[in-house]
């Protein structure tokens, strides 16, 4: 099963790669990480998400929170969460085949942000499910470039606050 | 002075923080990015500095002090490969969680990441072995950084800290300020246990009726081996324990079982099968001690106290967990035990595999076996000695026949298992303790990965008694092969390319001597106990086939273990 991970980070030198480190070492799976600021100076937010049997992920929870500069580890598996992901996707068009690829970016509620003689270019955000479906849905006609952002997720409702859980 | 506006320079912040620090002894090794220290330090009093031959050799002298002393031990090494020299030292000490705060030095931070002479990126080579680390880039986060590199070393589960210090950082000036308060927002070890599952655990041992507590170096490091002993009198309670957890209880004691797992007493490991509760005191199921997992201790109800929440249910899943101090955790277990567990039957059983398989060795040929020599040590020095092992047969060895009276005297490299980790492990002891005497004891592979640190030895006259088990083999390797790998001594037998070692020793200004009599170890031993005009030397020419008994073989469960004389035909 995934889990989604979010990290309070001290943004400090060599944060990021004492967690990115956590996984290469000790052979935890990692489908996606993103990292970027929070309304607190000097603390990053770090969303990842893993997969493994529950003995894993709570070896993987532990792990992260014994780091010095991780101020708060939540497993958002267990709580209302929101999760997106964006997506910039190129595709190819030939005659006939550009409508059909705006009406899709439609129906995903993209935005074509980027358009050329061969090729457009459709931002798409949505839950990380969604994207998984417009890239499914948008391989038939070629895709030329993707980039994905990963997943990035905050619990809904209450606030988090910077104090590592007490184990 | 701590508020003064006076400004001085990086190198003189560093010895200021040492000194608020109370660091007696520096390992370390000059070179170019150290320079300025090594100035400031000419003039130097307050601590000593010791010179030594190999910056590996630095690093595990630190940690033999660390560990004999249960101080932080402090290494100072210059830029480049004065740095990754020290990167087995630092496994090392993190795998056997020992306070270390190791400073290297860097070239200046405008040329780092430049491929500049001697530059080597240590702060990201060391990241997976080690506690923290830090990379000093301005001269006014130094103070601050050395303050909490010696808080994380030796707080919580111990372990390695790395200072990485840019040659300009050192020569910057700034004012120097010490802050006594320490505040670190993402790191909060927990100390006290919570109270209810001590209660529940408590109850459970109680009403045992095959209790066995397993304690490992935790109860070392936190200093509970008096609060271990009275718990387990109190309650008339087995214990056994892991090579690094060897002095945390006297094995002179009638409830010692000694050491379990690989190479542990058949007994130890027979009661680890049969117990219904296990209470596991800092230890942490290492693969060494539980043999397939699924098979360690099966049935019993789990009690874990470990101060790394990290450690619980890492291998073995457990029944109650206790995360906090072990000293802590066993003072309060004790005032809410509810009653003395009821056992004799318990204990009629252990003592029925103690005499149904003992530990016992051949020793009627006349030849000379590492046992022996062991065994006489423990008995002449009646387990009182400070025993630094090195990796390999005598080491399970002298686990299994020295039976340690002290905590803090069995100094081993259990986590890594790194070879020549003995000789320079034993000049830190040396450092430590002044009072007891020092064995440091080697295989002859092992005492050629870092005796150039016998210079080190002798220049500063350490009364060490340096002892050589010289069976011309990887012992160790070799026993493997002979009993899993089709009897291929595939480049383990070191007998015809091995160094004569008392000219080697008495090329190092050592005293020397060698034996492959049993009848000379009484003697020698006493030779070497009277001697304390610096380090001694002894070789002990011993058998090459001796294999170490019991045996669990590697991913085997523990009934699946190889003893001596219950299975002979198994044995050549």
């Amino acid at each position: 099963m995934k889990h989604t991970i979010s990290i309070l980070l001290e943004n400090r030198f060599g944060a990021f790669d004492r967690v990115a480190n956590l996984f290469s070492g000790k052979g935890f799976n990692l489908h996606s990480i993103t990292i970027g600021e929070t309304e607190i100076k000097d603390v990053m937010r770090m969303t990842i998400v893993t997969s493994g049997n529950d003995q894993i992920v709570d070896q993987v929870l532990k792990q992260l929170n014994r780091l010095v500069d991780t101020l708060k580890v939540v497993d958002l598996s267990e709580h209302e969460r929101t999760e997106r992901e964006l997506a910039l996707i190129s595709i190819n068009y030939q005659k006939g085949t550009l409508e059909e690829l705006k009406n899709i970016c439609d129906i995903f509620r993209g935005k074509v942000v980027d358009i050329n003689n061969k090729s457009i270019m459709m931002e798409l955000t949505g839950p990380p499910a969604k994207i998984n479906a417009a890239v499914n849905v948008l391989m038939p006609y070629g895709i030329k470039e993707m980039a994905r952002t990963g997943t990035v997720a905050l619990k809904r409702g209450e606030q988090i606050n910077i104090q590592k859980k007490e184990m | 002075m701590s508020s003064s506006k006076k400004f001085i320079n990086g190198a003189e912040i560093f010895f200021e923080c040492l000194r608020r620090e109370n660091v007696e002894y520096i390992f370390g090794y000059p070179g170019g990015s150290t320079l300025k220290i090594y100035e400031r330090l000419y003039d130097i009093d307050f601590l000593k500095h010791i010179l030594v031959r190999h910056e590996q050799g630095a690093t595990h002298m630190a940690e033999g002090y660390a560990r004999a002393s249960g101080k932080v031990g402090v290494v100072l090494v210059t830029s480049g490969p004065g740095a990754t020299n020290t990167v087995t030292g630092i496994a090392n000490a993190y795998m056997d969680s020992s306070p270390l705060v190791v400073f290297t030095g860097q070239v200046p931070t405008n040329l780092i990441g430049n491929d500049a002479f001697q530059e080597a990126d240590i702060v990201g080579i060391t990241r997976p072995i080690t506690k923290h680390s830090f990379l000093v880039r301005d001269v006014k986060d130094l103070a601050p950084s050395i303050r909490k590199a010696f808080y994380i070393a030796q707080s919580g589960r111990p372990g390695p800290v790395l200072v990485d210090l840019p040659k300009n950082v050192i020569n910057a000036l700034c004012t120097f300020e010490y802050s006594e308060k320490i505040e670190i927002r993402g790191y909060k070890p927990t100390y006290s246990g919570h109270i209810n599952q001590i209660k529940k655990a408590a109850k459970v041992i109680s009403q045992a009726k095959r209790p066995l507590l397993y304690v490992g170096g935790g109860i070392i490091m936190s200093g509970a081996s008096q609060e271990l002993r009275s718990f387990a009198i109190e309650n008339n309670l087995p214990v056994t324990m892991t090579l690094q957890g060897l002095g945390a209880f006297p094995g002179t004691s009638e409830l010692s079982l000694g050491m379990l797992g690989m190479h542990g007493m058949y007994w130890a490991n027979q009661a680890i099968n049969h117990c219904d509760v296990l209470v596991a005191l800092g230890a942490r199921f290492d693969d060494r001690v539980t043999g397939k997992v699924d098979t360690f201790a099966k049935d019993a109800f789990k009690i874990h106290v470990d101060i790394d929440p990290s450690c619980i249910d890492k291998n073995v899943k457990v029944d109650v967990p206790i995360v906090g101090d072990v000293r802590q955790i066993l003072s309060e277990l004790r005032k809410v035990m509810p009653g003395k567990p009821k056992i004799d039957k318990w204990w009629e059983e252990i003592k029925t595999w103690q005499k149904e398989c003992p530990l016992t060795y051949d020793m009627n040929d006349g030849r000379l076996r590492t046992e022996y020599v062991i065994e006489r040590l423990s008995e002449k020095t009646r387990g009182e000695a400070i025993i630094v092992s090195d990796v390999g047969q005598h080491q399970m060895w002298v686990a299994q026949h020295y039976k340690f009276n002290h905590p803090r005297s069995h100094i081993s490299s259990g986590g890594l298992g790194t070879m020549g980790f003995s000789v320079p492990a034993s000049i830190g002891a040396a450092f430590a303790v002044k009072d007891r005497p020092i064995f440091s004891v080697s295989g002859d592979g092992g005492f050629q990965m870092n005796l150039q640190e016998l210079i080190t030895a002798n220049y500063y006259k350490l009364p060490i008694k340096f002892i050589v088990i010289n069976n011309s083999f990887l012992g160790m390797v070799r026993q493997w092969q002979e009993l899993f790998f089709d009897e291929k001594y595939s480049f383990t037998n070191l007998g015809e390319s091995n160094p004569d070692f008392v000219k080697v020793a008495e090329a190092f200004g050592l005293k020397a001597y060698s034996t492959d009599r049993p009848q000379d170890v009484d003697d020698l031993i006493d030779t070497m106990l009277n001697y304390n005009d610096g380090p001694i030397f002894v070789e002990f020419k011993v058998v090459k086939e001796d294999m170490v008994f019991p045996m669990v073989p590697s991913g085997a469960s523990i009934s699946e273990m190889i003893v001596k004389r219950l299975n002979p035909q198994r044995m050549v």
